[in-house]
């Protein structure tokens, strides 16, 4: 072992949901699972060496407002402690780049969003090129729909096959205490209700939804102490595609397929058993297995995925904590988790993490 | 304002938060909003030859600065659409129309705009559109009102408007953002609100280092834990720092000067800032004993606009040592 | 990495450039992009690299609704060289700047990238930072006036705990605007400003005159960092020696907020790892976030150059200005140009100027050790380096 190794020891999750009655800057849903990590993995508070979260202002409607949530951490005396605006995968990252130059040996993530505060679809237009695309309020769903239509005019992927994303992802959330969504339907079911934005139906869409994740990692020389099986984070990667809605391949990915192959080494995808997926559309899972490459014995999105839950800037970060959990509970051997950020999934990060008994 | 709701739901109320950006717009986006106000589309040729609409200023391979305008066509073909049923705010068009990304002739990059198309049914891929403009341009991606179905069996387009009478080139673009949120109070600052409304301050303290908090927040920020055991405070303490606003700003809902004041109330062991009235502004003094000045009862809320602002008492100031600490 | 040199804080990293727009009220004649790109361009030719060299970029800068742009940082990617690339986000209110030097630092020093370019920016002429600020949620009491609003009571207790005469105020506000003076990129030249000018300046937020406030600016600043090869390849680098960010609640039960525990543990922090144990001998010139000239003397304190109370003292002894044992923002400082999300890198860059010799007419003398210093929130997020001439 050396200082680069880095494994996942701990995570939780607050319930998704459709609107809490808690504020925007999220202590409420925090305050109990930060306890709940740090009890799960017998780290003292005020001995995890690096805190980082994500998180959004224009989520919450106010300035600064990731700074009222340092509230939750409880941070007298003074932390080491970062932020980024984007999914709190991203600040895992930042975290596990912060134990790997040795300055930390532990490292608290968390992200959070109060989706329901505000217009969520209206909101993310303002991630659009604010000169030329954000004046005609193009809404999150719109963009993501012209994503689907694109697959489905180059023939990756049909109607069928979304809604069988979608069938499949929430008869598997019925399993999973934390998820907002969870049904036994079938394809042909779902197929028979109207277009929110065609080709996407209710059920191609995510929810909007209030949550927040943390998780917990430590370099080598205390992930056994804090863990019995921790997920040891084999690759870690992520890259931009252009904002060009236009001038993109919308049916294709390019920095998921590059931050894959990265976070994935010369092995390649073999042996992922279950891969959490961050997507928010049923389109866009379809398009993100192919990108990654994933082989079909892996299970895709077993806790139910973005269809069913979706916390805006704790999706991505619960996606590594869900796939870091099939390893900790000892059912998975090899795992990946993928994050994304902005429109039509713009930025990604790929994540395998590995047991090692 | 607030929502009435059952007593313990935390309260919540409607927060707008809207502002006219002014944004500048630099040599390649100017000249394209230049012409779009003479209702012409000009794209940006890319590193590899490739023709971009709408123009980007840095090439999205080899991220160089481009600058060379290309002229290209009002006229286009979808690459890809969806279907809008029911159109938000700040959209094109308010009935239900199609989004589509529109490569113009002549051009090798997709342009997002909304189509009038009517129905979903008359909307495909590959299907050809046209611009159609607004009767003033002014410079903007709006100055196209919307694209509208071409080619075969389009009706025929009406006599081209007269090009503008602006003349100096557009540099600047005004983009309206209004954003309509629900704001909501923590579940103890809630219970401190409904004590405000009836005239009265509650603190909570913290079980893990024993601190008062007023308002109590969501959870003690020293110790991360929710605070629970309320504690009833008086309406007076002291002022332990305080400034004098002068300036006056966008926003702002208090006529200046005022002096804006951090008050300690006895028994808290955090101190919140309120206005001092009732004495001349250079009679403040950092110490000084303060109370509430409630407004008439019959404009109470859950707020601490409730009281009006802190008036001094009159009793000797308080010693520097008795509040160093909350400085 | 056999061979590599490492340090408690990872692997080397040394700047190997830097850049700045020209800061002004309005940049007008560029796009947000076009504005970011310039301060890029800038760094990329001081390192002598082009934008194929960089693996990884870091942007930071404050508040999205400063601009109205929801992580601008998305729409930005093809002109800041990001595409095809890791981008990463940081947004630590004030202090971002100095977090964006710090993150892309970490980037080298965890040995995941060789060259790292960090960017921040801020386009203050989109909006208007006073209303982005002050904007009142429900319930609360509207007495809000902005950051200088928020920092004046905190100024009033600094000078009654200690004792400081009225006038250290504006002998910063001078010190720093005639250093402004000397920058051509900063956004006030006053040349001739003097203690009486700016002692006759209005009272905006009473102890902080108008003349003691820094201006609302458009700018941005670029880094690029590299790693022990790239610096050991480069014409005198500037040499990463320590790192530290810090983090405390805006407010808690016996907060100290004139001389903040966060501050104090961050400058503790980056002294031990840069093996500093008398700062004030050993720093050679200070890049410090001065926003307000009061926080000069209280920076001071709290990063342990003086003794509590007694950091005003440095000042009227002229000890901060150039020439004197601890020359403090010879750029001109936050007090001379302020986009608030470049302001902490800028303090960044400039020490590395220093030390790199590329100061040109503020350059100090014979500098070889700098602090790069910034802070935000409510004096509650801190972010340091130290740099030098020297290999650590
Ligand atoms: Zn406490």
């Amino acid at each position: 072992m050396n200082r680069t190794d880095i494994a996942v020891v701990g995570f939780a999750q607050a319930p998704q949901v459709a609107e809490t009655t808690g504020t925007t800057n999220g202590v409420e849903m925090l305050v109990p699972i930060i306890t709940e990590v740090l009890e799960t993995t017998g780290l003292p508070r005020r001995e995890v060496g690096f805190w980082c979260s994500g998180s959004s202002d224009y989520l919450a409607g106010r300035a600064f407002s990731f700074v009222s949530a340092v509230d939750a951490i409880g941070a007298v005396p003074p932390i080491v402690e970062s932020h980024v605006e984007a999914d709190a995968a991203w600040a895992f990252y930042e975290a596990w780049v912060k134990i790997r130059t040795g300055q930390a040996r532990t490292a608290a993530v968390y992200g959070f969003g109060k989706s329901s505060a505000g217009d969520l679809r209206r909101v993310l237009a303002l991630q659009l090129d604010p000169y030329t695309v954000a004046p005609l309020w193009p809404d999150a769903v719109s963009v993501a729909a012209l994503q689907a239509r694109a697959g489905l005019d180059a023939g990756l992927w049909s109607e069928k096959d979304m809604a069988e994303v979608a069938a499949r992802s929430r008869a598997d959330a019925i399993a999973n205490p934390y998820a907002q969504l969870g049904d036994q339907v079938d394809a042909a079911t779902l197929l028979d209700q109207p277009y929110v934005a065609e080709p996407l139906r209710a059920h191609d869409c995510p929810p909007v939804t209030d949550g927040a994740a943390v998780v917990v990692l430590a370099a080598a020389s205390a992930a056994e102490d804090l863990c019995e099986h921790p997920a040891w984070i084999t690759g870690l990667e992520h890259r931009i595609d252009s904002p060009v809605l236009g001038a993109r391949e919308l049916h294709r990915s390019p920095s998921t397929a590059a931050a894959a192959a990265a976070a994935c080494g010369d092995i390649g995808t073999d042996g992922v058993q279950v891969a959490e997926l961050h997507a928010p559309f049923s389109s866009q899972e379809l398009l993100l297995r192919r990108e990654v490459g994933l082989p079909d014995s892996a299970r895709v999105n077993p806790s139910g995925g973005p269809l069913c839950g979706n916390p805006m800037f704790a999706a991505g970060l619960t996606r590594i904590g869900e796939a870091a959990s099939r390893v900790m509970d000892g059912s998975a051997d090899r795992v990946l988790a993928h994050a994304t950020n902005g429109p039509a999934l713009q930025q990604n990060l790929v994540c395998v993490m590995e047991g090692r008994d | 304002m607030a929502t009435p709701l059952a007593p313990d739901t935390p309260l919540s109320a409607p927060l707008d938060v809207g502002f006219d950006y002014t944004r500048s717009l630099g040599p390649v986006l100017g000249r394209f909003m230049t012409a779009l106000r003479e209702r012409r589309i000009e794209g940006v040729r890319g590193s590899d030859g490739r023709v971009h609409v709408p123009p980007v200023e840095f090439d999205p391979v080899t991220s160089e600065a481009l600058s060379e305008p290309v002229g290209v066509a009002d006229e286009g073909t979808v690459v890809s659409w969806s279907w809008m049923p029911d159109p938000i705010a700040g959209q094109p068009l308010q009935h239900p129309f199609g989004w589509a990304l529109v490569r113009l002739d002549g051009a090798d990059t997709a342009l997002l705009h909304a189509v009038d198309a009517g129905s979903p049914d008359r909307m495909r891929t590959g299907m050809r559109v046209r611009a159609r403009w607004v009767d003033e341009p002014v410079g903007s991606i709006r100055d196209i009102a919307c694209f509208e179905p071409a080619g075969p069996g389009a009706e025929p387009r009406g006599p081209a408007a007269p090009p503008p009478a602006g003349t100096e080139p557009v540099t600047m673009l005004t983009t309206p953002v209004h954003l309509a949120y629900r704001h909501s109070a923590s579940v103890q600052e809630s219970r401190y609100l409904r004590a405000l409304a009836e005239g009265r301050f509650i603190g909570q303290r913290c079980p893990a280092c024993g601190k008062v908090y007023v308002p109590p927040r969501g959870a003690c920020p020293a110790d991360g834990v929710p605070t629970e055991e309320e504690v009833e405070l008086p309406d007076r303490g002291i002022v332990t720092t305080f400034c004098i606003v002068n300036v006056p700003f966008l926003g702002q809902r208090i006529t200046p000067p005022y002096v804006a004041a951090y008050v300690l109330l006895d028994g808290a062991d955090i101190a919140f800032l309120h206005l001092v009235l009732g004495c001349a502004a250079d009679e403040v003094r950092m110490g000084m004993r303060v109370e509430a000045a409630w407004k008439p009862r019959e404009r109470w809320t859950t707020s601490l606009e409730n009281v009006d602002h802190f008036r001094p008492t009159g009793e000797p100031d308080a010693p520097f040592e008795s509040y160093r600490e909350h400085l | 990495m056999a061979g590599a040199g490492t340090s408690g804080a990872g692997q080397l990293a040394a700047v190997l450039g830097t850049g700045q727009t020209h800061h002004v009220s309005r940049r007008t004649d560029v796009s947000m992009a076009g504005l970011c790109r310039e301060a890029i361009d800038r760094a990329l030719a001081d390192a002598g690299v082009g934008m194929a060299d960089i693996d990884a970029v870091v942007l930071g800068k404050a508040p999205d609704l400063f601009e109205g742009v929801m992580m601008p940082e998305l729409m930005l990617a093809d002109a800041i060289g990001a595409t095809g690339k890791p981008l990463l986000r940081v947004h630590t209110a004030g202090s971002v700047g100095g977090s964006t030097g710090v993150v892309a630092a970490s980037l080298v020093q965890a040995g995941v990238h060789r060259r790292v370019l960090a960017v921040a920016f801020e386009k203050q002429s989109e909006s208007n930072a006073m209303w982005a600020l002050s904007i009142v949620p429900p319930f609360s009491m509207p007495v809000g006036a902005g950051a200088g609003g928020y920092f004046a009571p905190h100024v009033r207790s600094y000078i009654r705990r200690s004792g400081a005469p009225e006038h250290i105020g504006a002998m910063v506000a001078v010190k720093d605007r005639r250093n402004g003076a000397r920058n051509p990129y900063a956004h006030l030249h006053q040349p001739d400003i003097t203690v009486e000018s700016v002692r006759a300046s209005a009272v905006l937020w009473d102890p902080i005159r108008y003349d003691e406030t820094c201006p609302s600016s458009d700018g941005a600043c670029a880094v690029v960092i590299g790693d022990e090869a790239a610096g050991d390849a480069a014409q005198r680098p500037a040499w990463i020696h320590a790192t530290a960010m810090r983090t405390e609640p805006t407010t808690f039960a016996g907060r100290d907020q004139v001389n903040p525990a966060a501050g104090r543990a961050a400058a503790a922090a980056l002294w031990a790892q840069a093996g500093i144990t008398d700062p004030l001998a050993e720093i050679d010139v200070a890049e410090i976030y001065v926003p307000f000239s009061w926080f000069e003397p209280m920076w001071l304190e709290n990063l342990g150059f003086a003794a509590e109370g007694e950091g005003w003292r440095l000042v009227e002894a002229g000890e901060t200005a150039i020439g004197g044992r601890l020359p403090v923002n010879p750029s001109g400082g936050v007090l001379s140009s302020n986009p608030i999300g470049a302001s902490g890198l800028l303090r960044f860059a400039e020490s590395a100027m220093q030390v790199m010799g590329r100061a040109g007419d503020h350059q100090v003398e014979g500098a070889r050790t700098a602090l790069g210093h910034a802070y935000g929130g409510g004096s509650q997020f801190y972010s340091m380096w130290v740099v030098g001439a020297d290999k650590p």
